[in-house]
């Protein structure tokens, strides 16, 4: 089984290569649509491991993707003597380690800094997380502003604009590889037990805090390189565009596509990339009642009413509960 | 020593909002087990309550500020955000009565979201400016005081104390010596039993969001009282930090909510005041809360007065 699915992620990243080689006949519009669904399920995806899998509540998605972008922004900015050094390999070789660098960089960071959070929050139960990470998004954005190197809350340029279909694509591809096979594991195991029950997962000798721990710094080193990836797309980012409405949004994803169910999040990354930026285009059309066009054009009205009555009336989210079952090899 | 005895002022007088605010994290904690994510915005529509009242109120004194007049307002707002409380609790929370904790925080969180959306959508984006109720001059305190003097305290500063003084001793009162605060001590131990015992919970449970909705609601008219400027995301921070304050002061512990409260409102402005000392930029204001509950759960998870609480299957 394990020969199997990397095969199937070696064959996927093949075809996401000959895919991003014709990225040039799609038009810019679409195009940035395209790679912001693909951030979005590299985020989503992750936080479905905390927020879905584990059974625990991060709310600061948006400041482990900060804390990914300006520390890959910093390296494409300051590290330049390093794509100097790995000149001699050819542009297109060294560029790509280059950025790959950058990426893995930003991870690691944001993996870093989810277990500052995650340490003294996760040994705790309940509801500590959210408002921790809810405070932890906070804290960086007041950190960013404060710190002269990162532009304040000026924002930082990113020069190089290295984000292309292929890396969103197969960023996305490795984290939907990484926990999917993670959750059929024994970690996975032990994180779905977590989530069913803690006293009983405590109880059968699994380490509760350092699963926990495990699950938060993988989805935040996830989140830092969706943020990476972000930061070398739009090339500007500011500490307001990480805030917590921008955790909410990756939130909501998990949510309606079902806590602990990757494609069902995939999926509903995709619905919600694509819906505002639909209803955005229709807002100002004259048809269009009057009142309705705020509502349209800004989306959290309808996405908090949407989480209140999801939990109402179907808590599994569109597609939880029904996860596509593999056959057992 | 002025300089710290001032500063301590201000950080005594924000501390008792956050206090106001924080008792009814604590007290929503205690009898349901969740953090109350919409109570902060419930201290913003307190606010705007006042902001809408305040000038059908000033018409009987000539559109000026009068003290019988601010009272109204208070009592208005107070009782406005009580019945919010009451209908948020019915609409959004009851029906997920025995669910997993996380649906309830999710829709918790919605619900704040539409709040604080709505809000912007209703009473618009921008800061609006709350009129003034009360003559809001400073008293300069005599010389002849000793440490005291040439103290400058504001006469917001002295209501604020006195109506968090009061609530906070009506609050107690209710608590300790009526049958309905029994029933509330009596659910946060065991609400089976209480059931049983011929309590109807859902009428305490409906009694307590509206107690901790309308002493946030008078927060919110003290605090705009003291900073007349109202926005639909005013209760964003003051929400958060309050609910540091409860943990801090050990959640579900209503005394300890208080304390947390007042701790932390000082420990806010006295680093603000000292930051230039420090050398650490006042910016960082906003930080310290968390700080401090990254502290607090590393070392005293059950805050200051909290019990440790065992977890039965």
């Amino acid at each position: 089984m394990f020969e199997r699915t990397k095969a199937t992620l070696v064959a996927t990243l093949a075809a996401i290569f000959v895919a991003s080689r014709f990225s040039s006949h799609i038009g810019p519009y679409y195009y940035d649509i395209i790679l912001s669904i693909g951030i979005n399920i590299i985020l989503a995806v992750s936080l479905n491991l905390v927020n879905g899998y584990t059974g625990q509540f991060s709310l600061g998605h948006a400041g482990f993707m900060s804390v990914g972008a300006y520390a890959a922004a910093c390296f494409t900015t300051f590290g330049l003597p390093v794509l100097a050094f790995l000149k001699p390999l050819g542009s297109f070789l060294s560029v790509s380690i280059f950025f790959g660098l950058a990426l893995f960089l930003g991870g690691l960071a944001a993996g870093l800094a989810g277990l500052l959070v995650g340490i003294p929050s996760l040994r705790l139960k309940g509801d500590y997380l959210a408002i921790v990470t809810l405070g932890f998004g906070e804290i960086i954005k007041v950190v960013i502003e404060n710190v002269d190197v990162l532009g304040r809350s000026r924002g930082f340029s990113v020069a190089a604009a290295y984000t292309n279909l292929f890396w969103v694509y197969a960023m996305a591809a490795l984290t939907i590889y990484v926990v999917l096979n993670l959750v059929n594991s024994t970690y996975g195991r032990g994180f779905l037990t977590i989530r069913d029950d803690e006293i009983a997962a405590e109880a059968m000798g699994i380490n509760t805090t350092k699963y926990k721990v495990l699950a938060f710094c993988l989805a935040a080193a996830f989140a830092g390189i969706a943020g990476g990836l972000y930061a070398h797309d739009k090339q500007f980012i500011y500490p307001d565009g990480f805030n917590f409405l921008e955790s909410i949004n990756i939130v909501t994803m998990v949510i309606l596509g079902g806590m602990g169910s990757t494609w069902g999040v995939v999926l509903s990354a995709s619905l919600l990339t694509i819906l505002p930026v639909w209803l955005r285009s229709i807002a100002d059309k004259p048809e269009i009642p009057h009142w309705l066009t705020p509502l349209l054009s800004n989306l959290t009205i309808p996405y908090s009413l949407l989480l209140i009555l999801l939990m109402l009336t179907r808590p599994q989210g569109l597609f939880g509960g029904i996860a596509l079952k593999r056959k057992k090899a | 020593m002025i300089y710290f005895l001032q500063q301590l002022i201000n950080g005594l007088s924000l501390g008792a909002i956050y206090a106001l605010i924080a008792l009814g994290y604590t007290m929503v904690y205690g009898v349901l087990r969740f953090i109350n994510f919409a109570h902060g915005d419930v201290f913003m529509i307190g606010a705007f309550a006042g902001l809408y009242i305040a000038p059908l109120v000033m018409k009987y004194s000539n559109g000026g500020p009068s003290w019988p007049g601010a009272f109204v307002v208070l009592v208005a707002a107070m009782a406005i955000c009580a019945i919010l409380g009451i209908v948020i609790e019915k609409l959004a929370y009851r029906p997920l009565r025995n669910r997993p904790r996380l649906t309830v925080l999710i829709t918790a969180i919605g619900v704040s979201l539409f709040l604080e959306n709505f809000g912007q959508y209703a009473f618009g984006v921008d800061p609006q400016y709350f009129p003034s109720l009360i003559n809001n001059h400073s008293i300069a305190i005599p010389a002849s005081f000793g440490l005291l003097s040439h103290l400058r305290i504001k006469v917001s500063q002295v209501l604020i104390f006195a109506v968090t003084m009061f609530l906070l001793l009506f609050l107690r009162f209710i608590v300790t010596k009526t049958k309905l605060g029994m029933a509330m001590r009596a659910l946060s131990v065991n609400p089976v039993a209480t059931s049983l015992m011929g309590v109807n919970n859902d009428v305490v449970i409906s009694f307590t969001f509206g107690l901790g909705s309308a002493l946030a609601g008078a927060a919110g008219i003290l605090i705009s009282i003291q900073q007349p400027s109202v926005d639909p995301l005013m209760g964003l921070q003051p929400g958060i930090k309050a609910f540091v304050a409860a943990v801090l002061g050990g959640i579900g512990n209503i005394p300890g909510a208080a304390l947390g409260g007042v701790l932390l409102g000082v420990i806010e402005t006295l680093f603000v005041a000292y930051s230039d000392q420090l050398h650490i930029s006042s910016g960082y204001r906003d930080a310290v809360a968390f700080f401090l509950l990254i502290i607090i759960l590393l070392f005293k998870p059950t805050g200051l007065l909290g019990r440790v609480e065992r977890e039965k299957v």
